[in-house]
């Protein structure tokens, strides 16, 4: 068990000194594509990490993440399509969007139970997938190009690939220390006792309704700073970034890597891309495979990756 | 006028097979309370037998009846291989394994068919229009698809409540054990009960295939308005989704082709043509948030669900 | 004799045609451990489910410490003071022992809107936990899964997290159902250990237990007080004898 649990903290270790020392590589390899690929596998853990804080920590099942997703991400090219160019003013407005729209759908979906929870965010996620659709001024079904990225009065410069990657590094690990402070916390204890046991916690005199809630829009407030990124990153969003599969894959990541654990998410996006890289190279047909390899982890792996480390199943 | 009872006509022909697809969905949760993202491609999958059947045959009935029984017995292996091991655990599971289905269905279609889509033509009595009252004509297939569609809910209706199957199947969404205690054959029950869900998703799939193109993924963005249907009508309930997708048809079909018209009475013409499309497609879900507010749990609530 | 903490005057409860609780009238002193009995259907439960506030009494009041808490909500009665261990026991499983002891000291300390500050190093929730934990002799299984505790001890954590509340009133709803007779002796003496420390009302099946463990006991038959006194005072009741006592030497021949 100790050893074991060594190996966990070991596998952090390396992976977070890879993530940190990828430029170095990159620029002493000249290989640009590695530093793309990485960018974007960092925000879509910081995407998951965020799922993972409603889902794994709150008993949330999300299939709406997507839409905040969207919400950053169109934020900040609508801004910017204006002339609205500021990150100091793009990224408030853009985080308080996806918060607003958290708290909406979180306070009709919370309201009822069970299988409801998954499909109402979903419905919802779909509807701003459609509303982005008949954006016409902003690209519709073609999606929006960003003139520019955000930019933050030289402190520092999106634009430089090198500096956007370490951004998005340090907002990715900010997140995992929020959210470990979050779940350490009186708030967070509330939120653990709800996903476990709903009825007693009520029972003993906390209004799960609210605590749920508020997790619920931190997690996609969160998820919107990845929107904001991931459409910096390509400079360019669409509604494709919210079809309701897009929340399929970051329930995939966060279950993959290993539900209510900090580094988790983190595995699971990791291992996701990876694995489609790997399978790619199989057939070109490599869902043929990931889906089969989804249903294995489901009715054999249920503690995902960071189960496996730690040599103990959940649930 | 003409125009209007075309669209209404149309938003019925769309419900229905909202109807179709929705039925399938909450049979099974109610039945087996599982949730089954990968519905969306059985439809598909009805879609894409159905337009191989008919080009190996010649006919479009011979196709359509071929398909079905080949979506059927889909629904069933799909059922022995893998939902078989998903009964009891939790809905986070089903969401994740059914949509690891979605992924295998998308590939292996793309493997088999190929990543261009198909079409399915209709045979020529079935493409002229229909007189349905002086001076209107209508489209005989889409009438054809009323008809089929209002036949199968009759008979559906006539299953759960007149027929053993249908007592087994009401037994089955309110007392598990009791069916167990029975000595009846429960394995069987839930294979026959998936499989008839499938079937009428591909029944769904396979008549929508000629009005639309049959394409990868046509299952993923109806299967979005197959969950708002029984969301609004109750969870498990076959008589909610019925009046629930019919409602969707015409809200979702009249909203498109006269909300924007609306729009302008309050807008100037710029704006309304800039935010029509956008505010019409949201339509449904706004109904459906002001349903949940009103009732959590949905116009029907199935008993004790 | 001193004021009573709990006086539960006139109570009745109908259920249909069955009188569940019949003009039942009761008083637990401060500091006493009073143990209710009765046969099967006398109706202990509807008692019980009463002083909680699970049931609300078609007639008749509840007192605690001179309040009168007869429409007091469940939650607000914890609050106040009373906390109860649930028959049935239902606890977080996949949360740590200590973990589950946590909420139910944060539960009684109010909101748990802070976000930042961690609760499990706090000392304001840490230390209460752990003296409960204690106090149940779970210290050492503190942070294992609660799912990892045999049903013993699961009856133990539900007592330690109804103690983390620091009630002045304890109710305990057969704290030995489904126990073993070694698990049960070990009860038996934690009880003997918090008795004068927290005022207890105990509703139990195990005779042994209640009478080496009540300082007064209330019987109860057919939702009716038959008798209430000290464990001699009923040992020599006749009426007991009869309805209760009786029937259970009867049966165990």
């Amino acid at each position: 068990m100790i050893r074991k649990l060594n190996l966990r903290a070991v596998v952090i270790a390396t992976l977070l000194a890879a993530l940190l020392l990828l430029p170095l590589y990159t620029s002493l390899t000249g290989d640009r594509f590695a530093l793309t690929l990485f960018t974007r596998i960092v925000i879509l853990a910081l995407a998951a990490v965020s799922l993972n804080l409603a889902l794994g920590y709150g008993g949330m099942v999300s299939f709406g993440h997507a839409a905040f997703l969207g919400i950053g991400g169109y934020a900040v090219g609508i801004l910017s399509y204006e002339g609205v160019g500021s990150g100091f003013v793009q990224w408030p407005i853009a985080l308080g969007a996806s918060a607003l729209f958290a708290l909406v759908i979180g306070a009709l979906s919370l309201r009822t139970r069970g299988v409801y929870f998954i499909m109402i965010p979903l419905a919802f996620a779909q509807m701003a997938y459609y509303i982005a659709s008949g954006l016409a001024r902003y690209g519709g079904d073609d999606g929006l190009t960003l003139q520019n990225r955000s930019s933050f009065a030289g402190l520092i410069n999106p634009s430089n690939k090198v500096q956007f990657y370490y951004l998005c590094l340090a907002l990715l690990l900010g997140s995992i220390y929020l959210v470990w402070r979050l779940t350490n916390s009186r708030f967070g204890l509330a939120v653990q006792g709800a996903r476990s046991n709903d009825t007693r916690m009520r029972a003993i005199g906390f209004p799960t309704y609210r605590y749920k809630l508020a997790c619920f829009v931190i997690s996609g407030t969160l998820c919107g700073l990845a929107g904001i990124l991931l459409a910096n990153n390509t400079d360019f969003v669409s509604p494709a970034i919210m079809f309701w599969t897009r929340s399929g894959d970051l329930i995939v990541m966060v279950v993959l890597g290993g539900m209510g654990s900090l580094f988790g998410p983190l595995f699971g996006a990791v291992a996701l891309l990876f694995l489609e890289e790997a399978l790619s190279r199989i057939t070109e047909y490599w869902q043929i495979l990931l889906g089969p390899l989804l249903l294995l982890v489901v009715l054999f792996a249920r503690g995902g990756i960071d189960g496996l480390l730690k040599g103990a199943r959940r649930g | 006028m003409t125009l209007f009872i075309e669209q209404c006509l149309n938003g019925l022909q769309f419900g229905l097979l909202l109807f179709l697809l929705a039925a399938g969905l909450t049979l099974v949760f109610g039945i087996m309370d599982l949730v089954n993202l990968a519905h969306g491609s059985l439809y598909m999958i009805g879609a894409y037998f159905a337009a191989t059947f008919a080009a190996w045959t010649g006919s479009f009935v011979l196709g359509a009846i071929l398909a079905l029984g080949a979506t059927l017995l889909v629904g069933m292996a799909v059922e022995v291989i893998a939902m078989r091991k998903l009964y009891g655990r939790d809905h986070l599971d089903h969401v994740l394994a059914t949509f690891g289905l979605i992924l295998f269905f998308d590939e292996s279609v793309r493997l088999i068919w190929g990543p261009a889509g198909l079409s399915l033509p209709l045979p020529s009595w079935l493409q002229t229009p229909i007189t349905i009252l002086p001076g209107i004509q209508y489209s005989a297939y889409r009438l054809a698809i009323i008809v089929v569609s209002v036949a199968v809910a009759a008979a559906l209706y006539f299953i759960v409540m007149r027929t053993r199957l249908g007592m087994l199947i009401r037994a089955g969404a309110s007392n598990r054990e009791m069916i167990g205690a029975l000595g009846i054959n429960i394995k069987l029950l839930f294979t026959l009960v998936f499989g008839l869900g499938a079937a009428l998703a591909g029944l769904a799939g396979l008549m929508q295939a000629p009005i639309l193109t049959v394409q990868i993924g046509m299952g993923e963005n109806i299967l979005i308005l197959a969950f708002v249907v029984i969301v609004i009508g109750g969870i498990g309930s076959i008589r909610g989704a019925f009046i629930s997708a019919v409602l969707v048809g015409f809200i979702d079909t009249l909203g498109r082709s006269y909300f924007p018209d609306l729009l302008r009475l309050v807008l100037d013409r710029n704006t309304a043509a800039t935010a029509a499309p956008a505010l019409s497609s949201m339509l449904i879900y706004i109904i459906m948030a002001a349903i949940l507010v009103v009732r959590p749990e949905g116009l029907f609530p199935a008993s004790r669900r | 004799m001193a004021e009573p903490l709990l006086q539960v005057d006139n109570l009745s409860k109908n259920f249909g045609g069955i009188r569940a609780s019949d003009a039942l009238s009761l008083e637990v002193v401060r500091g006493e451990l009073h143990a209710v009995i009765g046969p099967n259907g006398a109706g202990k439960t509807t008692l019980i489910s009463q002083l909680t506030g699970l049931l609300h009494p078609d007639a008749g009041a509840i007192r605690f410490d001179g309040q009168d808490i007869t429409q007091v909500p469940a939650y607000q009665r914890s609050l106040l003071g009373l906390a109860r261990s649930f028959q049935i026991t239902s606890l977080f499983l996949d949360l740590s022992v200590l973990d589950n002891v946590l909420l139910a000291v944060q539960a009684h300390q109010g909101h748990s809107f802070h976000f930042w500050k961690n609760a499990r190093r706090d000392r304001d929730l840490r230390d209460p936990a752990m003296a409960a934990l204690k106090r149940v002799g779970l210290t050492e299984r503190a942070m294992q899964p609660a799912f990892r505790l045999n049903h013993g001890d699961h009856r133990q954590l539900e007592l330690a997290m109804a103690l983390a509340a620091n009630p002045r009133l304890l109710l305990l709803d057969e704290p030995m159902a489904g126990m073993g007779p070694e698990q049960s002796a070990r009860m038996v003496e934690m009880l003997r250990a918090l008795k004068g420390e927290v005022t207890i009302l105990l509703v139990e099946h195990d005779m042994e237990a209640v009478f080496a463990l009540a300082d007064r006991i209330t019987v109860l038959v057919y939702g009716r007080v038959i008798a209430t006194g000290t464990p001699q005072e009923i040992r020599a009741n006749a009426q007991v004898r009869e309805a209760y006592l009786g029937e259970q030497e009867a049966t165990h021949g």
